[in-house]
């Protein structure tokens, strides 16, 4: 394979994208580390956009159908900015059982909209997961990467009331 | 690195303990840390500085009792506190020499402790998970070494054959036959795959092995690695599982930084190094040609098998593929012989499994037991049985693949075998008790909806049928179905468990399958007099039970 093949620009002078290259440059620019690379990306940029999705695919020489393709197979990745705040809703069995949905049917009515949503003046992102791995303290929620515990509705609704303004 | 100087390390880790014997040990394993036992671990300190006490205040592993947390424990007594908040560090800490404060204390003579056997989890809640010395002073990397000093790949293979260990990923495949293949496979690069990609909604039990001890999982794929004549491991595991990845991280540079991992370890020919690779979120990644797919970089969609990744995986080359939990059980097996593991379990199914009891039961956590204890054992002697006057109505095993069982079942002794024969699987562990509060078709309903949208769109009875069976359970949820679509149901829940292309597509009836098997009452309930006997589903008529 020719390693002369230049490299694409980066997108910005956003020093995030210096990191970005780094986890590209650390696995040798090889195409299996897309999926590394675009952990990064999302880690410092909050989501993966097209300018992202396009230089990651250039600089790792995979065809852009493939970035997206990997970008859109799995949950753990968004194309869209997320909120100010996000709140996850773990979804497992063990939150299901003891009442998970009743919790974000009233996140979704009390934020007026869907899981998977983020409110219009772009606050709240409201997220539902799998399963966290926190059953033993069912039903569990991440509040801004916080894991909140046997949480309640009244409890979530004050928390999401305090995140207005 | 020698045995000699792997003693020294220890001994030089179990002196320092004696110097100072008393500890306080808090749990900073995820699910006592969300209760903020960091913050607990902080005022402990304080409040042992401040007053000079001769106290070393530790962070370790899950203790299980999840439940009750946070929980600190207190050595070298070996009292348990439990539910232990920020303003009772000052209390602890004064009445360390006369004991510890008696409302805080959660008595270790309960079946839950006392029922249990140890030996994945033997050093959670006991090792800094974050120290490596800790680990070698509990006889940590000693298999390792041994392993390579003295004995050859053969024998080792011999050894975990002669235990009867079988996987924990749930399919239960003999693990000493699947080393034995993989070390044939002629080839001068494999891979060794640690699967931690723990997708069971209602499981944490590799997440916490992870977290609590993750230089057993390391020390078990090295010996796997040069078992198998591998020179390079990943681990696969969830994003979703941060402080898992933290821990391991560091754990891998510890690892390196005292020559286990690397070049020419303990001196001799064998080279080893592991690198992390962080899931996306899909369940199907579990399924080990799906996992491949995703280290490789690519969407994780299964290929068929054969060829198995035994002979051919990871860029195509000949790949060892376990659980968490399989190669944790590994270095125990090493050091303590395989007749000694296989002397523990059932006739077919040896050793202990840990299993994450969750659900509607009094005693939410982690535990080992030996195979062959029976379910009412788990669940109402270690488990304290279901809470707040109800009666309970099934436990479900194996995740979206498993089964609901019912009471008739519970004095059912718990191995891979028995657990199929009663429409489950032992899966990776999860089992999530339900009580009479629970509707069994909402909960096939669930399932299917987990798996209509966990399905990777590869195969079409996977992609379409679990979409149509998800329909056809939800009509019944909301009262709008027919007789007619109970016997559709049934129909492709045979089409697609016989049809799909891997694991996910073929069990993903399961959860259907078995409730029909024994809540069919439920289903013509939902369909015929449009009722839901535990008030769950809105289908039309008043609930018998109010949840």
């Amino acid at each position: 394979m020719p390693t002369s093949l230049k490299k694409p620009p980066l997108p910005s002078d956003d020093k995030r994208w210096r990191i970005v290259n780094g986890t590209m440059r650390r696995h040798g620019f090889a195409r299996d580390a897309l999926i590394e690379t675009l952990h990064t990306v999302q880690e410092y940029f909050g989501y993966l956009d097209k300018p992202a999705l396009k230089f990651v695919a250039e600089s790792l020489r995979v065809p852009l159908s493939q970035a997206y393709g990997v970008a859109t197979f799995y949950h753990y990745f968004t194309l869209k900015p997320p909120g100010k705040h996000t709140c996850l809703v773990c979804l497992g069995t063990a939150c299901y059982i003891k009442g998970a949905s009743q919790l974000l049917a009233a996140a979704e009515q009390s934020l007026n909209i869907k899981a998977g949503e983020t409110t219009i003046d772009g606050n709240v992102s409201l997220v539902s997961a799998r399963c966290i791995g926190s059953c033993s303290m069912a039903p569990a929620l991440i509040f801004d990467g916080e894991t909140a515990a046997n949480v309640t509705e009244p409890v979530l609704r004050g928390k999401l009331e305090g995140w207005k303004d | 690195m020698t045995l000699e100087e792997l003693e020294q390390i220890a001994s030089e880790a179990r002196a320092a303990k004696e110097k100072s014997p008393c500890e306080l040990n808090v749990c900073v394993a995820a699910g006592c840390l969300s209760l903020h036992s960091d913050a607990i671990k902080a005022a402990l300190e304080k409040e042992v500085q401040s007053k000079g006490a001769n106290c070393r205040v530790r962070g370790t592993g899950c203790m299980g009792l999840c439940s009750l947390g946070p929980l600190v424990s207190s050595e070298p007594e070996g009292v348990l506190l439990k539910k232990v908040a920020e303003s009772d560090a000052a209390e602890i800490v004064a009445n360390l020499d006369q004991g510890t404060p008696e409302r805080l204390r959660c008595s270790k003579e309960q079946p839950f402790f006392q029922r249990q056997t140890s030996i994945v989890l033997e050093n959670s809640g006991r090792v800094d998970p974050e120290k490596i010395e800790e680990y070698i002073a509990a006889e940590g990397y000693q298999a390792l070494v041994q392993a390579l000093t003295e004995t050859t790949p053969a024998q080792i293979v011999q050894e975990v054959s002669k235990s009867g260990l079988r996987g924990r990923g749930g399919a239960g495949y003999p693990t000493g036959l699947k080393w034995g293949t993989v070390a044939k496979t002629g080839g001068a690069t494999k891979y060794v795959i640690c699967n931690a990609d723990e997708g069971d909604p209602g499981a944490f039990m590799d997440r916490s092995v992870l977290e609590s001890d993750p230089h057993r999982v390391l020390e078990g794929m090295l010996i796997a690695g040069y078992a198998v004549g591998a020179s390079h491991g990943y681990i696969y595991v969830r994003a979703e599982y941060p402080l898992a990845i933290k821990r391991l991280g560091t754990a891998i540079r510890e690892s390196r930084r005292l020559g286990f991992l690397g070049s020419q370890i303990c001196n001799t020919k064998f080279s080893f190094d592991i690198e992390i690779r962080i899931g996306g979120g899909a369940f199907v990644c579990g399924e080990e040609t799906a996992l491949i797919a995703s280290i490789e970089g690519r969407r994780g969609t299964p290929r068929p098998r054969p060829p198995f990744p035994a002979q051919s995986g990871l860029w195509d080359m000949p790949t060892l593929i376990n659980n968490v939990e399989t190669y944790a059980n590994i270095p125990t097996i090493l050091r303590r012989g395989g007749e000694w593991y296989a002397s523990l379990g059932s006739k077919k199914s040896k050793g202990t499994k840990v299993f994450a009891l969750c659900g509607k039961v009094k005693n939410v956590g982690l535990i080992e037991v030996p195979m062959g204890m029976t379910l009412r054992q788990i669940i109402f002697e270690i488990g304290g049985g279901v809470p707040e006057g109800r009666t309970f109505k099934a436990v479900q095993t194996g995740g979206p693949s498993g089964g609901c069982i019912p009471e008739q079942f519970l004095d059912l002794p718990v191995d891979y075998e028995s657990l199929k024969e009663v429409g489950s699987i032992m899966g990776s562990g999860g089992m999530i008790v339900m009580d009479d509060s629970a509707c069994m078709v909402n909960v096939a309903r669930y399932f299917m909806e987990f798996c209509m949208s966990e399905s990777c769109g590869k195969c079409i009875p996977c992609r379409a049928g679990t979409a149509q069976m998800f329909e056809l359970l939800t009509r019944m949820t909301d009262g709008t179905a027919t007789p007619h679509d109970l016997e559709l149901l049934e129909e492709l829940c045979e089409m697609v468990s016989s049809t799909s292309l891997c694991g996910l597509g073929q069990s993903a009836p399961n959860p259907v399958i078995s409730t029909l098997r024994y809540f069919r009452d439920e289903y013509t309930e939902h369909i015929v007099q449009k009722r839901c006997r535990a008030g769950v589903c809105e289908c039309g008529s008043v609930a018998e039970v109010s949840a």
